[in-house]
């Protein structure tokens, strides 16, 4: 029977959310990694078995842990992160020049095609990639060693890669986004980066349209068409029908177009999902009221989707890495939230329903999608 | 022998109980901690810093009621660390995670 398998990372370890097709009843394991903030996990689609796990501290640093039965258990791989050659300086908050400096991974992004190849993000921004399962990691230099490296910047949340895409339809492709840099694309299997941001305006930075320094919060796509890119900026929902080449906005009739997460239908590429906040500095939605909202015209017209999620005295907020999507006939929607609850729709969006309310604070969240 | 006493976070990711004991003759934190991560190759960057070979910032090393954070890291330990009278204590600072 066909099932789902629900990854959360928090800030104190991960759980794994488990349920049949109906995706009614969970069984719930956890946590894993217990005590050590784990900012993600992720399943490689080449082989339902294998996972990778991020977890990290202030006391202990990085670790890297590699699962090859599904969850059941874990060895700790390769946890060394270091950066190629000279290593230079990007700007510090206030404009001066800060030394890279290896803060933690952020997001971990298996292979389309093979289980030992993963690639990192972290911070401060770079891209790492393992072809030995995670042992050992090297880092992809063309990206921080582009021109404008130096000039890139921290957001509030620090100086992280946290988005990488891999194009299904050309091996060779590869998009990022780092926070506040902005996006950048591959075409050559990360050896050489341009940055994608033309069409994007953002006002914390002097020149509003500038080639870099923009705080892009979240990059999606849908596999079947992934020239279509859709972004949750910093302030902005933005989309690209050009694989990156130039942005329009999209936010339309949102109730604020500040956010996190953004993902796309499993089986409807125009239809798509955001969770509005209500700014920069209220982290939390607007009117005290949690909803989805979903797009199925491909962004500027949107639908506010609140059966079964709080609508009075709500002050959570949805991180970026925090919404995933399941491939299911019905396609399930799952999000979670700093106030440890994760959230599952069996129907797209039209209603919710708590899998699980008290976890730690919920920093990311994977669906697998079994057979 | 020399006796090392890991945090509970370390203890779990080395799947040891209690103490760890190591072999004669480590006399020195360099020593010690280089025949840790021999032995449990899993710790290596969790106490020391994988590319300066220094002491995390939040991870001190304490022995006889003594704090041996700051001390150089080939500097002579303790002769009751080395006979193995006294643990050596790997500790996470109180403000670390």
């Amino acid at each position: 029977m066909t099932g789902v398998r629900v990854l959360v990372g928090t800030r104190k370890g991960a759980f794994i959310l488990t349920s049949d097709g109906r995706r009614q009843q969970w069984d719930i394991d956890g946590p894993l990694f217990a005590g050590w903030e784990t900012y993600h996990l992720k399943a490689s689609p080449a082989d339902q078995a294998r996972l990778y796990a991020a977890p990290s501290g202030g006391w202990f640093g990085q670790l890297i842990q590699r699962s090859d039965d599904s969850g059941k258990t874990w060895e700790p791989v390769g946890n060394q992160f270091s950066y190629d050659g000279v290593t230079g300086t990007h700007q510090w908050y206030d404009g001066t020049p800060h030394p890279w400096e290896f803060a933690r991974v952020w997001h971990l992004e298996p292979s389309l095609t093979d289980p030992d190849t993963v690639y990192a993000g972290v911070e401060d921004a770079a891209l790492f990639r393992s072809v030995d399962g995670g042992k050992e990691w090297r880092e992809l230099p063309g990206l921080r060693g582009h021109d404008t490296g130096s000039s890139w910047q921290p957001g509030a949340g620090g100086m992280c890669l946290h988005t990488i895409l891999l194009d299904p339809a050309d091996p060779g492709r590869i998009f990022v986004a780092i926070s506040a840099a902005g996006a950048f694309r591959s075409d050559d299997t990360g050896a050489t980066w341009r940055p994608v941001n033309r069409g994007l305006k953002s006002d914390g930075i002097p020149d509003q349209d500038a080639e870099v320094g923009h705080c892009v919060h979240r990059i999606a796509m849908h596999p079947s068409r992934p020239g279509v890119l859709f972004m949750q900026k910093h302030w902005d929902v933005m989309r690209s029908d050009d694989a990156g080449e130039s942005w329009q906005e999209i936010s339309g009739n949102l109730p604020s177009d500040f956010g996190f997460p953004i993902d796309v239908h499993a089986h409807e590429p125009d239809t798509i999902y955001v969770v509005p906040i209500k700014s920069d500095t209220e982290h939390y939605p607007p009117d005290g009221k949690l909803r989805v909202y979903r797009s199925r015209t491909g962004g500027d017209e949107w639908e506010a989707l609140t059966n079964g999620l709080p609508q009075r005295d709500c002050y959570v907020n949805v991180l970026r890495d925090a919404m995933a999507v399941d491939s299911l006939e019905d396609c399930g929607v799952y999000f979670g939230t700093t106030g440890g609850q994760v959230y599952a729709s069996a129907d797209a969006g039209d209603s919710w329903a708590p899998i699980v309310r008290d976890l730690p604070a919920v920093l990311s969240v994977e669906v697998q999608t079994l057979p | 022998m020399i006796r090392v006493v890991l945090p509970a976070h370390l203890r779990t990711l080395a799947r040891v109980d209690g103490e760890v004991e190591l072999g004669e003759g480590l006399g020195t934190q360099r020593a010690v901690l280089d025949a840790l991560e021999a032995s449990y190759p899993m710790l290596r960057g969790t106490i020391r810093d994988h590319a300066t070979g220094q002491r995390r910032a939040f991870v001190r090393f304490f022995a006889c009621e003594q704090d041996l954070s700051h001390e150089p890291p080939d500097a002579p330990l303790p002769d009751a660390v080395v006979t193995g009278a006294e643990p050596f204590l790997v500790v996470g600072a109180m403000a670390g995670g």
